[in-house]
């Protein structure tokens, strides 16, 4: 929907809108970045299957360093929790009054699971 | 806190916000189901994390080749490839219509909005064909 803003950029960046805020900045980011990620990915594959492109390989390479791989799935962990969350205040609107403790719940979460997997990820990148 | 204001009719705008919260917990559903199989799947074979992801997610031909499982029948009946098609459906709208979200909010009313979502549209069904294509093509599964 579009909107009209009558605030500057560098006023917006003064918004104190804590974790809520942060959420919903890190689940747009992480959104457009998941995007783009499946999307090359999906074009890619494509091209490699219907034209016989390098497209492909050369995407695979930069998909399965260690590095990348971290990236990817955080975004993908904290748009399916942060998600879970969006969901769930929407539709029991009572809940919102605890939409801050709910950001906390949720950073209990991520944190053990995403911690777990980059753990793994990076012993194997340096054969640990 | 005041809870946000969902629009009483139904709206573009309406129908989609309920979209974004049906297709997410789709896609929670397919995935948990493609996981859970897939772990149990890779129990026997000490499948790495690569080939898990790409067996949970999407378990088309080329990924399943390039993964070195030798039980492959329980890959290949319709439900894996239903399951495809709707895994690419609920995330395709649900990505194109989220980028929809995230560039209306940058722009002003008028008819550039109009040209977006033609543009978005066209982009989504390109993907879907794409996509569709993948499954029939290397669809072995």
């Amino acid at each position: 929907m579009p909107l009209k803003r009558n605030v500057s950029y560098w006023e917006g960046l003064k918004y104190k809108g804590g974790g809520p805020m942060w959420a919903w900045i890190l689940h747009r980011l992480s959104g457009l970045g998941i995007l783009l990620f499946v999307g090359l990915h999906v074009l890619a594959s494509f091209l490699t299957a219907q034209f016989g492109s390098d497209a492909g390989i050369t995407i695979n390479i930069i998909y399965e360093s260690w590095a990348f791989q971290i990236i990817v799935y955080f975004s993908i962990l904290f748009h399916a929790v942060n998600g879970l969350r969006v969901i769930l205040l929407d539709f029991w609107p009572a809940l919102l009054e605890y939409e801050r403790e709910a950001v906390w719940a949720e950073w209990f979460v991520i944190v053990p699971v995403f911690g777990l997997a980059t753990y793994i990820i990076i012993t194997k990148a340096f054969g640990g | 806190m005041q809870a946000r204001r969902i629009p009483k009719i139904l709206s573009f705008e309406s129908i989609m916000w309920l979209f974004m919260r049906i297709s997410g917990l789709a896609m929670y559903v397919f995935a948990l189901t493609g996981l859970t199989i897939a772990l149990i799947m890779g129990a026997r074979t000490q499948m790495d994390m690569g080939t898990l992801l790409r067996w949970t997610f999407f378990p088309i031909g080329t990924h399943v080749t390039s993964s070195d499982i030798l039980v492959l029948e329980q890959w290949i009946n319709p439900f894996w490839t239903i399951m495809q098609y709707l895994t690419i459906v609920f995330a395709t709208m649900h990505g194109t219509n989220g980028l929809r979200m995230v560039l209306e909010d940058y722009m002003d009313a008028g008819w550039g909005v109009h040209v977006l979502r033609g543009l978005l549209l066209i982009i989504w069904l390109f993907m879907l064909l794409v996509a569709f294509n993948l499954i029939q093509t290397t669809g072995a599964v």
